[in-house]
């Protein structure tokens, strides 16, 4: 029997710290490397009443299918826990970033040959640009280098093999809606790129 | 169903995006070249994501989707018009991911009831958007036959683009901005592509412009048509 002290607004208790640890050790259906606290979608986890328990969670992309695996896997690990009731809610906002992914998460996406995401520092409003846009060099049969909104020239992606940075787009869209696929030109490897978002 | 102003809006914004959606999922099997395939699907699953939660704010997501009837859509008709070739579906991506980017964008920086989707969905249209305008300028500046194509899919659609202005009663942006910024936009695009920005009227001679209002144009009621099959004749079917 679980007696729920009461915590302060948005104080954790330590029931609910070990049950967020629980369901942030889920791993993420489509990238098994990473847990779900590593990609940073578990937003929060809740004891309620009756020791009923309500997780947040929030989607990488707004029709990432991954989500409803997600929220199953959830509450299979709380029901093996003992948690007799649980409900998993989808919360948009504030909307997910791939800065929310966690250091570790990085590298082991590197480790598993996917170059994370480079960091945006940006914050407030979207930046939007009108009128002429970007002015990336079109060349035929080459898919241009800027990424909408992020990505400094300064700041390459690097090949998750050897390291280059001396990299190549192929396709703005890979196996997944999150991913790019590019090409190492030192090592000829190719390989997914997460894109930043 | 009580309608109200919210649900207009939201059922216009997630009509839009389902029917672009389904649209675009119609290229399975057969883009150009295995890299297309995914990109073109990757985009349709961000906007049935999209979809999905404006259509929750307006009712039962599937029953909207799946048994309304045609003139019980609002989305644009610029959106229902078939893929043609591959030019046509560049150039309707082109048209209508810069106006939902920079309609997200407005919406994501009030506090409307739309704010948090247009908040996460702008980012995803960027690449939307990104992906049009790379494809337009390979496509505009490339060979005779290809810049050819781009042209007549330019002509042909630009009859479609002034009802994405006809301001939407629950959307709270200033139209007139919108569409100033959208034709700068589309026309620098244009004009690096080395295409010239249509000159004709930005909409049809009678019913151009009233998706909105539940009038569709006639390749529409074919496409809904097998959008509703399945779950019309075996109702709530899963697998
Ligand atoms: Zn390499």
């Amino acid at each position: 029997m679980v007696t729920r002290t009461t915590p302060f607004e948005g104080q954790k208790t330590i029931l609910e710290e070990e049950l967020h640890k629980l369901a942030g050790s889920v791993p993420d259906p489509e990238l098994p490397v990473l847990t779900l606290e590593e990609l940073g979608v578990l937003r929060a986890v809740h004891v309620r009443g009756g020791g009923a328990v309500e997780v947040e969670l929030t989607p990488t992309y707004t029709g990432c299918p991954a989500i409803e695996a997600m929220s199953a896997d959830i509450e299979r690990v709380l029901h093996e826990h003992g948690v007799p009731e649980v409900t998993v809610q989808t919360v948009l906002s504030p909307a997910w970033t791939t800065d929310d992914i966690s250091d570790e998460g990085r590298r082991k996406l590197r480790e598993f040959g996917i170059a994370p995401p480079r960091t945006q520092r940006a914050t407030g409003p979207v930046p939007i640009s009108l009128g002429p846009t970007r002015t990336a060099a079109h060349t035929p049969g080459g898919a241009a280098e800027t990424p909408p909104a992020v990505g400094p020239e300064a700041d390459p992606v690097r090949c998750p093999h050897c390291g280059s940075a001396d990299t190549e787009l192929l396709s703005r869209f890979s196996s997944t809606a999150c991913k790019a696929l590019r090409r190492c030109l030192s090592c000829r490897e190719p390989f997914d790129h997460f894109k930043e978002l | 169903m009580t309608v109200t102003a919210g649900s207009t809006a939201a059922l216009a914004l997630g009509d839009d995006a389902l029917v672009l959606s389904h649209r675009l999922g119609e290229w399975a099997g057969k883009a150009p070249v295995l890299e297309e395939e995914v990109a073109l699907a990757n985009i349709a699953l961000d906007l049935l994501g999209q979809a999905r939660v404006l259509l929750s704010m307006a009712g039962d997501e599937d029953e909207l989707a799946y048994l309304r009837e045609e003139r019980d859509f609002r989305n644009l008709q610029l959106v229902e018009q078939p893929n043609g070739d591959f030019a046509h579906t560049i150039t309707r991506q082109l048209y209508f991911s810069t106006y939902q980017r920079l309609l997200y964008a407005e919406l994501a920086a009030g506090d409307g009831q739309f704010a948090p989707l247009a908040a996460k969905a702008v980012k995803e249209v960027a690449y939307h958007q990104d992906h049009a305008e790379q494809w337009t300028l390979r496509l505009g500046d490339g060979t005779a036959e290809s810049h050819r194509r781009m042209r007549e899919a330019c002509e042909a659609l630009w009859r479609y683009t002034a009802e994405m202005f006809h301001p939407v009663e629950g959307v709270d942006v200033n139209w007139k901005d919108l569409e100033t910024s959208w034709l700068e936009s589309v026309s620098a695009v244009l004009r690096r592509a080395t295409l010239d920005v249509p000159e004709g009227p930005r909409s049809g001679a009678w019913t151009a412009g009233a998706g909105r209002q539940g009038l569709h144009t006639e390749p529409f009621g074919r496409m809904l048509a097998e959008m509703q099959h399945l779950h019309r004749s075996h109702p709530g079917a899963s697998w």
